[in-house]
């Protein structure tokens, strides 16, 4: 008992050192919770069914009855944006974590292991970061076709090297330290080096890619969706309401086209200002004292 | 210094040889072919044999690596073939919208250096002030401001509050130059300002760093004006980094800004690419894919002969 309350103790005092020495960040965390609450309660706090047609009202502007107006079917758009809100963090969440694990297990494994292993890998993975991340996304998505699932493969994996080598370079020193290297003398298997010994200790770099992925895997997939490439129809997904009647009828229902964009700018903002507050607090090289 | 030069070029050959052998697996494990494709975009009856028949032509009947030596083979000679879809050279395909993609990609460029030195150097001069809080907010925001919509949003607000909207078609620059500029300049605005974003912030942090040095002290020292501290100083030496950033920008602007010409209605490489992947056009996909990463590639090996040219302590051997 008295272990979890000094543990929480601790957790509380790093956590207010970091809204009082970051307060961009805590700004950011505290929309990215405003959006992570939305995304549990749509079912609660939408108004309308995201899904539903309505021909009676059509191309309503914002008003009393539909704050954010209605789209081209009638189609309340505030409800959209909160459901859409759900495929937005659920892509993010699990392309980036996806991305970061393997991408750290990759790096330390490549450093772990150094010559020709460690060249192998390097040389693949630079391979794959000769590729703008969208191209390799497209290849991605037409081999594996659209859906859900496969937009989080498509974005996580041209994320892979880029993390990779971040973690790598960061585990390099790690494995000539005397613990790995007593860890070594111990007899311990590699994998069990690499997965008890040295993981564990790349958690900082690992958690600062974690939080710089989200905002950029958001943003691919709004522009997955946008080109058709990623979630369909009729699934509410803030890159999906942009595309298609969006555009064409702008200048009729300019808030089909502003109030999803702004969701998405004002998202993935949050995350990267948390993001890189987090980086600042826990990268002790760049820390300020 | 010529010897390093032909060894990076060389060097090149082995890693586009890498980036082949992987587009072109990539390719032939999605499902479905271009002939497939073809049929069901008509929504006849296709015969087999037809279909065998377009197959042949094509050359898609030959086993894998056949497929990939006579590839590879033609590549060699610079005959990257023609398109599966349109029957075209691909050289001539590429041609006419490379013109727009290299303009774009140049301008945007362009817009992002204007705007992320003066504004990252300033934020470091104001270091912790109200003025360093608003270029930082202004560049994370153009990370997360996606430019398509940002596109959206230009065309618009050009739509309501004038009345007016960009050409639609492209015009070369050395046709009409005030069309072209009227119909680039907006995308280029939407793009250079997410690329302006990684820019600005380091050069906010080179700038830092430089000031710190005791030659900036020395300057100080000597009564120098503060401008000609910063500009001959300090920005000089913390270029080098900004360099690199907007290099490797310029190089990814080209085929990666697939989403922007879409939403303005340019036929540039980026859409090239989406048409032609979507098609199953394999052989000006795999065209596509090594042009990008050949400009990759060779960016980052300017960019490193720019640093040996800037820096003199800096020598390749």
């Amino acid at each position: 008992m008295f272990a979890l309350t000094s543990r929480m103790h601790l957790w509380l005092e790093a956590s207010l050192r970091f809204v009082r020495h970051q307060p961009l960040g805590a700004a950011g965390l505290v929309i990215v919770l405003i959006m992570v609450f939305a995304a549990l309660l749509a079912d609660v706090i939408a108004p309308y069914d995201p899904l539903r047609n309505d021909y009676t009202a059509m191309f309503q502007p914002p008003g009393a009855t539909h704050w954010f107006g209605t789209d081209v079917f009638g189609r309340d758009v505030l409800s959209r944006i909160l459901y859409g809100s759900r495929t937005a963090l659920w892509v993010g969440f699990s392309s980036s974590f996806f991305s970061a694990t393997l991408g750290a297990i990759l790096g330390v494994t490549s450093a772990y292991f150094g010559g020709k292993v460690d060249l192998t890998l390097q040389r693949f993975m630079d391979l794959l970061l000769s590729f703008p991340l969208i191209v390799l996304a497209l290849v991605v998505v037409a081999i594996l076709g659209t859906g859900l699932t496969n937009v989080i493969l498509a974005i996580a994996i041209p994320m892979i090297p880029r993390c990779a080598l971040v973690i790598r370079s960061s585990a390099l020193s790690l494995s000539r330290t005397p613990f790995v290297e007593a860890a070594r003398a111990l007899g311990f298997s590699h994998w069990r080096i690499i997965f008890r010994h040295m993981l564990p200790n790349v958690m900082a770099p690992f958690l600062i890619m974690l939080t710089a992925f989200l905002g950029q895997a958001i943003l691919l997939e709004a522009s997955l969706s946008f080109l058709g490439l990623g979630v369909a129809e009729p699934a509410a997904a803030w890159g999906l309401m942009l595309r298609g009647a969006a555009v064409e009828f702008a200048e009729r229902a300019p808030w089909m086209a502003i109030f999803p964009g702004l969701a998405i700018s004002l998202s993935v903002f949050a995350f990267n200002l948390f993001g890189d507050s987090l980086r600042d607090a826990l990268d002790p090289k760049l820390r300020v004292s | 210094m010529r010897q390093y030069i032909l060894k990076r070029l060389l060097l090149m050959i082995p890693t586009l040889f890498g980036v082949a052998v992987l587009v072109f697996l990539m390719l032939r494990v999605a499902p479905g072919d271009i002939v497939e494709l073809k049929y069901a975009g008509t929504g006849a009856f296709a015969p087999k044999e037809a279909i065998e028949r377009e197959r042949a032509q094509l050359g898609l009947d030959k086993p894998l690596w056949r497929q990939f030596a006579s590839w590879i083979w033609g590549i060699g000679r610079f005959d990257f073939g023609n398109s599966m879809w349109t029957g075209r050279p691909i050289t001539q395909e590429i041609a006419i919208r490379l013109e727009l993609s290299l303009e774009l990609a140049v301008m945007a460029t362009l817009v992002a250096i204007f705007l992320s030195i003066p504004l990252g150097a300033l934020a470091a001069l104001k270091q912790d002030t109200w003025v360093d809080y608003l270029v930082r907010i202004f560049s994370i925001a153009g990370l997360a401001i996606p430019s398509f919509w940002l596109g959206i949003i230009i065309i618009l607000g050009f739509l309501i509050f004038f009345k007016w909207l960009p050409p639609l078609t492209f015009t070369s620059f050395w046709v009409d130059p005030k069309a072209n500029l009227m119909q680039l300049i907006w995308p280029a605005l939407a793009v250079g300002y997410r690329y302006s974003a990684v820019a600005t912030r380091m050069t906010r942090s080179a700038v830092l760093e430089v000031l710190r040095e005791d030659y900036i002290r020395t300057a100080r020292a000597k009564g120098l004006w503060e401008k000609v501290i910063l500009v001959r100083h300090a920005l000089k030496n913390a270029l080098l980094p900004v360099i690199t950033v907007i290099g490797l920008e310029f190089a990814f602007l080209i085929g990666g800004l697939v989403v922007t010409e879409q939403v303005f209605n340019l036929n540039g490489i980026g859409m090239l690419f989406v048409e032609s992947i979507t098609r199953r056009d394999y052989t000006m996909t795999q065209a596509l894919v090594l042009l990008v990463s050949f400009v990759f590639i060779f960016v980052n090996f300017v960019v490193d002969l720019i640093y040996a040219w800037l820096d003199p302590r800096i020598r390749y051997n």
